[in-house]
């Protein structure tokens, strides 16, 4: 009897002398788990970005690396902070003192907004058809629309060499079947580019879409149909607004990589066409000013940062709206 | 006046022989592939009644709705809608709206653009829809939630707004898809009478598909009870309840005891059976079968009386032993084992809170009932 009651009073007294330190263990491991992305996000974007601040802020040298050093403490403190004094913004000056740059961001803007609009043509009516397939070959489309992820992507981007050269595969085709007399020239144009951002971009399009309208309840189109509207009709007012959070995240799954894309505008594009993706590479590689195309950098990423924002709040949207 | 069940009613234009139908399936079959859904079909249903299609999953009775819908199109066979032949009218050219069993709501519009939807298909002019939709928002109560979109209501609250959606246009004919089998019990009682109001109020013909018996009977003016894409029997709830004309709806709808047997004797208003464990039976509604027929005696639980003691009046009385009793408050249920083996069903409503004769597992207990109390079936 006396037994069982001090077992009653000394368990829960083990308990509270316990529980507070088990409490903490596994409000450290909560708070673990959440810290993780953070650090993530520190190591491998917030250094990296810090860093290639602070290379655009400083001036090109003939060294190894080619740019006056960012944190010398060779000089002590004080000579840390005379370096710093050196440090300007002089290369964000040049870009806006020299058109070529200016010109170089407006063209990769307005190249990947058409892009980005010629996707979306291309990619609403497979993403469309796919979501309307028997639910039995869904899968199937899904691989093959995630197939050509398997090549590597530089390799998909050389074949379309290969197609749209002057004597390559398309223009043959095309004289051997009498619609053109004289080949057409695609390559180094805009027009490769374009073609080359759309079918590699294609599936980033295709996949939020394809999400989107497969979730859509068929019924809706029916009622919608049952209330005295016709079929194209109700698309436009049903299906297409119920699929916008697919469309804009497909747009800037497409958008935001083809503004600074380097490798279908330096392979498709020639030496005609002008990206900030190669010109960034031609102040890096070519010139060897790494401060400048830092600055160069920077500045993309600030262009870039809105619609990022924008998608970000796409996505917390459409997620509110399924809750 | 006698009539069978409890609901004399005045509105029954199937008994006129010059009333004019308002649907007509003739002869319609439905096949998906190699399936039949709807077998050669033929249906009149009335201006201005309460139909419900009743029937397990499968039976047929939501692609009857469709094909009236414009959603499928008969194989074979067509449909009349005041006289105009539906063939090839899509679905959105049709004066019938649905009620959808998912309510399919416009989950981008607010509940007042849901129920504008139609009308301004219609090109009408702004302030009439306004007019309209405040019009419907009071009729199902939802005033105060017009700028609500689908997913801030509960469900009660979508099937309302998905009801005044499918009004709001004033079709000729309302189908509604298992109106209420998203609502739980409760809400589902009180939606049945809004409902009966609402039909009464508007004066719509409504066609309603449900697999719940109860409810069918409850808001029906006529049910069709359907199975394998046929009509098994098509009339009023009291006459599917209490004179079924085949074992399936006898068995379908409610609870029934099966006596199988051969009619022994026909007489002018009586007949005789002979049950197949020679129970003798006298029915006064013999229906059309000839002596020495095989056929089945049906009779409902609540028709059949339970004594301690051979009543002394009955024509009909079987004796056996009690297996089990159940009380259920509003009721009792009885399962008596005959003695002859067979297993009957009987319920007793506790009128009064004191029973004269109460019985417990096992007793010695007669079961009686008039010679009206079952309807003759052919086997």
């Amino acid at each position: 009897m006396s037994s069982a009651a001090t077992a009653e009073t000394t368990s829960p007294a083990a308990d509270a002398a316990k529980s507070p330190l088990a409490r903490l263990g596994s409000a450290f491991v909560n708070r673990l788990v959440i810290i993780v992305p953070y650090l993530w996000l520190l190591f491998f974007f917030l250094i990296p970005f810090v860093i290639v601040f602070k290379i655009s802020l400083s001036t090109t040298a003939i060294a190894m690396p080619p740019y006056t050093p960012v944190l010398d403490f060779s000089g002590g403190i004080s000579g840390f902070f005379g370096q710093l004094k050196q440090l300007g913004v002089d290369n964000y000056t040049w870009l806006t003192e020299d058109a070529l740059y200016f010109n170089a961001y407006v063209t990769s803007l307005i190249i990947a907004a058409i892009s980005t609009v010629l996707t979306l043509i291309v990619g609403y009516p497979i993403a469309y058809g796919m979501a309307r397939a028997p639910a039995t070959i869904r899968p199937t489309l899904l691989m093959l629309v995630i197939l050509p992820f398997w090549t590597s992507f530089l390799i998909r981007v050389y074949a379309w060499i290969g197609i749209l050269k002057p004597e390559g595969l398309l223009n043959q085709l095309l004289l051997a079947t009498g619609v053109i007399s004289q080949p057409l020239i695609i390559l180094n144009t805009y027009t490769a580019i374009f073609i080359g951002i759309v079918y590699s971009y294609l599936p980033f399009m295709v996949l939020p879409l394809y999400s989107s309208l497969e979730k859509m309840d068929y019924s809706l189109i029916e009622a919608a149909k049952d209330l005295g509207c016709p079929p194209t009709s109700a698309f436009w007012k049903i299906t297409f607004p119920l699929s916008l959070p697919g469309v804009i995240a497909g747009c800037l799954l497409v958008f935001i990589p083809a503004v600074g894309e380097f490798v279908i505008p330096d392979l498709l594009g020639g030496s005609q066409t002008l990206m900030i993706g190669k010109t960034l590479w031609n102040e890096f590689f070519a010139n060897r000013d790494w401060p400048v195309s830092s600055a160069v950098a920077v500045i993309l990423l600030l262009l870039l940062i809105v619609p990022i924002m924008l998608f970000q709040q796409a996505q917390a949207r459409a997620q509110e709206q399924g809750r | 006046m006698k009539s069978l069940g409890s609901i004399r009613r005045d509105f029954a234009p199937w008994n006129d022989p010059n009333a004019k139908p308002y649907i007509q399936f003739d002869n319609v079959t439905k096949k998906f592939g190699d399936f039949i859904a709807v077998n050669n079909l033929s249906l009149t249903i009335f201006e201005r009644e309460f139909f419900a299609l009743l029937g397990a999953s499968g039976c047929g009775k939501s692609t009857l709705l469709r094909m009236l819908a414009g959603f499928e199109e008969p194989t074979a066979g067509r449909i009349l809608l005041d006289g105009q032949d539906l063939r090839g009218i899509p679905p959105y050219r049709r004066p019938v709206n649905m009620m959808f069993q998912s309510y399919a709501l416009f989950p981008h519009m607010t509940v007042e653009n849901n129920i504008a939807f139609g009308l301004k298909q219609e090109g009408m002019p702004k302030p009439d829809i306004e007019k309209r939709v405040a019009e419907m928002l009071k009729l199902v109560k939802l005033e105060q939630f017009a700028k609500r979109k689908p997913h801030q209501l509960s469900g009660g609250q979508r099937q309302r707004v998905a009801l005044a959606r499918s009004v709001a246009k004033r079709p000729k004919v309302l189908l509604l898809d298992e109106p209420l089998g998203a609502l739980d019990k409760k809400l589902r009682e009180e939606t049945q009478f809004e409902l009966m109001d609402l039909q009464q109020e508007l004066g719509l013909t409504f066609v309603v598909v449900t697999h719940d018996q109860e409810e069918a009977m409850t808001m029906a003016d006529r049910i069709a009870i359907m199975d394998k894409g046929e009509v098994m029997q098509v009339a009023t709830p009291a006459e599917v309840y209490e004179a079924p004309t085949s074992r399936f709806v006898a068995h379908f709808v409610g609870n029934v005891n099966m006596f199988e047997g051969k009619v022994a004797e026909r007489a002018a208003n009586t007949t005789r059976i002979t049950g197949a464990t020679g129970a003798q039976i006298v029915v006064e509604n013999g229906g059309n079968t000839a002596a020495g027929a095989d056929i089945v005696f049906a009779i409902r639980p609540e028709k059949i009386k339970v004594s301690s003691k051979k009543p002394a009046d009955a024509v009909n009385a079987l004796e056996g032993e009690v297996y089990d009793v159940a009380y259920l408050g509003d009721m009792t249920v009885y399962h008596i084992r005959l003695d002859d083996g067979q297993m009957v069903r009987a319920s007793a409503m506790n009128a009064s809170r004191v029973s004269e004769d109460p019985l417990t597992w096992n007793d010695r207990a007669w079961v009686s009932f008039r010679p009206d109390a079952g309807v003759v079936l052919a086997r």
